[in-house]
């Protein structure tokens, strides 16, 4: 035995368990992937190729489909018909529909209390377990990293690669680990970490890059917390965002539906903790953040980085972004009028997401003009906010509080902003008309969309957090 | 699976913004096809069209341009954000081959290969200079890795990963690599833990 193993990170040791060919200058390394997450946007295509090909999909035991991008979130009419945005909205969704029942993939439909985004319902059913690989047709797959899962985004070919076979091709990518040291400051969420290092680093700071989260600030934080963080890796330009599990991990996962049960999740635990990065194990890079220097932030252009303290002014930014934005540099983020307000998407859209969001706005009425959409990220999400009176708290204000899905993170299902309108928004991406054609996006945590809805305009949402429970 | 490439003659369109993201590409709200064909019409829609649907002058984007111009020169982090494999798809069906850039995000990077779009990342110095020569012509070649200009004023040389270079450049099939696996993956299957 060598008495000193070559010590690992925890993405190597997550890799290397999962080679089924390993790679070389000539090939990729064939990869085994153990879960395999499909929605209604991405997978349509590589369906028609397994059926051009006549393939079989290998494992529909480890696939699991749900329905979420497309998906209306205003309910059924007296018909009973969905308010679909479009013909082919509706489409696709029969689309997948016909596929998950051709193949044997079990799918949370519009009627499964299942339902909701996929990397919202993923952890929240059990399904995303550490050391698991993890795929998706879907960028912000990344999002199950919270959990010490290799999961990454792939794109429609490599969704068939998977349907057919299990595997992906992959190169090993580069590793970063970000530490968070210090702890945050009373009002200051994950959200606001994530802005802070995508400021930071730059949106293509981690291009390619497995980046693991490490630090006191990290081992402090909820499961709701790292998923927003990790979710939030990939608007660094990174494939891979990853905590090492531990005892907060455990408890979140005990008695979810397709976890493991007595014994074998005692098994499973002892083999979870021992997934963590080695002593002394190199880092391509390593960047440091001061936890408690972050304070609740925004961006302010049309790219993540572009993100700066809500209580301060705007930066300079490129000329686009600025014609775009309407921001002037210099002038106090405070001046910024504000049209709609969203709270929702697989970054911020789960009960501690809402709990925040209804801490700022109880008691207080959404500013007349403003329209604020509340769209939890589940089903399950939903049923647990109406259970504490959530809602209530919501629609009290003047807000509106939807059914399950994407909603305006994307704007595929109707649900947008109308040119020129400026949005704050929980979602994670500010790019050019990704919330409608000329609409202006704003990021931010739920505490912060939550208090420009009511101030209607861009503020700190501190103060009013000073005078809530 | 794509045409075999090797090399691509054509002249540029230049964009000289820098995180060109995958909503510019092609927008969200195309997204509902369940093909891959016919998604031309959709690139970079919202660059090429008002929202009343009339069409912008003065764009990079020229109707009589297209079958000249095969290659796209765009700004540092070209196909950030989403993974839609819609973005290479849309590009490919409006007739671009080849897209450079100093940096180019790593999913759309991976789509653009398996789709037969040939992304080529270069040095600052000659990206700078491709950006300031709209609409020259370029001789981009897959087999010796080099993108050069016919009066030779460009000389430079690209990376492409072995696998996805040997694919584009035989035409070797990804899917059929991995079906070959097919024993190797099984007796993986036979090995694996599992919890529940
Ligand atoms: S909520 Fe937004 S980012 Fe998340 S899966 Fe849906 S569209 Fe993608």
């Amino acid at each position: 035995m060598p008495l000193n193993p070559i010590p690992k990170t925890l993405f190597q040791k997550l890799w290397d368990r999962h080679v089924v060919v390993p790679e070389t200058a000539e090939s990729p390394a064939v990869l085994f992937i153990d879960l395999h997450l499909i929605h209604e946007v991405t997978s349509p295509q590589a369906f028609t190729v397994m059926e051009e090909r006549g393939l079989k999909v290998r494992r529909p035991d480890l696939t699991f489909g749900t329905l979420d991008h497309s998906t209306p979130t205003l309910p059924a009419d007296e018909t009973g018909a969905l308010p679909y945005a479009t013909a082919d909205a509706a489409r696709q969704v029969e689309q997948l529909i016909a596929n998950c029942a051709t193949h044997g993939i079990t799918l949370f439909g519009m009627d499964d209390p299942r339902r909701g985004i996929v990397h919202v319902i993923g952890p929240e059913l059990g399904l995303t377990q550490p050391g698991k690989t993890i795929v998706c047709g879907d960028s912000h797959t990344s999002t199950h990293g919270a959990f010490g899962a290799l999961a990454f985004g792939i794109g429609t070919t490599e969704v068939g690669h998977v349907l057919a076979t299990q595997c992906v091709l992959q190169r090993r990518p580069k590793s970063i680990r970000v530490t968070f040291d210090g702890a945050l400051q009373k009002g200051v969420t994950a959200k606001d970490m994530a802005l802070a290092m995508i400021a930071k680093i730059g949106a293509d700071g981690g291009q390619g890059c497995a980046i693991e989260f490490a630090g006191e600030a990290i081992r402090t934080l909820s499961m709701e917390g790292r998923m927003t963080l990790c979710n939030m890796s990939i608007e660094a330009g990174a494939r891979v965002g990853i905590i090492a599990p531990d005892e907060t991990t455990l408890t979140f996962l005990r008695g979810r539906e397709f976890a493991p049960k007595g014994n074998a999740f005692d098994a499973a635990s002892e083999d979870w903790l021992s997934l963590k990065t080695d002593d002394g194990a190199r880092f391509d890079q390593e960047v440091f953040i001061d936890a408690s220097d972050i304070r609740p932030m925004i961006t302010f252009g049309v790219s993540p980085d572009a993100a700066a303290p809500v209580d301060g002014t705007t930066p300079d930014m490129t000329a686009e972004a600025e014609a775009y934005m309407k921001f002037k540099p210099g002038r106090a983020f405070a001046e910024e009028t504000v049209d709609k307000v969203f709270i929702g998407s697989c970054t911020n859209s789960r009960l501690s997401d809402l709990r925040a969001a209804a801490d700022i706005f109880r008691g207080r009425r959404v500013k007349s003009g403003v329209t604020a959409l509340i769209v939890p990220g589940s089903e399950a999400i939903r049923r647990a906010a109406e259970a504490e009176g959530l809602h209530e708290v919501f629609l009290a204000a003047g807000a509106q509080w939807r059914l399950p899905g994407c909603s305006m993170c994307i704007a595929m299902n109707g649900d947008k902003g109308d040119p020129g309108e400026l949005v704050v928004s929980t979602s994670n991406r500010n790019f050019i008309g990704r919330q409608g054609a000329g609409v202006r996006t704003v990021l931010a945590s739920p505490a912060t969309a939550a208090a420009a809805a009511i101030a209607g305009h861009i503020i700190d949402p501190r103060p009013m957090l000073e005078g809530s429970s | 699976m794509p045409e075999p490439i090797n090399v691509i003659t054509s002249r540029t369109i230049t964009l000289p913004q820098e995180n060109i993201d995958t909503d510019q590409i092609i927008p969200a709200r195309f997204l509902t096809t369940t093909t891959r064909s016919g998604l031309g019409a959709a690139a970079f829609h919202d660059w090429r069209y008002q929202e009343n649907g009339e069409a912008i002058s003065n764009t990079p984007f020229r109707e009589e341009d297209r079958a000249s111009h095969k290659i796209l020169v765009a700004g540092a982090n070209f196909g950030c954000g989403s993974s839609r494999e819609h973005a290479p798809w849309a590009l490919l069906d409006f007739e671009f081959k080849v897209v450079i850039s100093t940096k180019i995000a790593d999913i759309f990077k991976g789509n653009a290969l398996k789709n037969g779009l040939l992304p080529v990342e270069i040095d600052p110095d000659t990206h700078r200079y491709l950006i300031e020569n709209p609409g020259m012509e370029l001789i981009v070649d897959l087999a010796n890795l080099s993108v050069s200009s016919p009066n030779g004023g460009v000389n430079a040389n690209f990376v492409v990963e072995p696998f996805s270079r040997r694919c584009l450049l035989d035409g070797v099939d990804p899917m059929g690599h991995l079906l070959n696996q097919d024993a190797k993956i099984a007796a993986y299957e036979a090995r694996r833990v599992t919890y529940s």
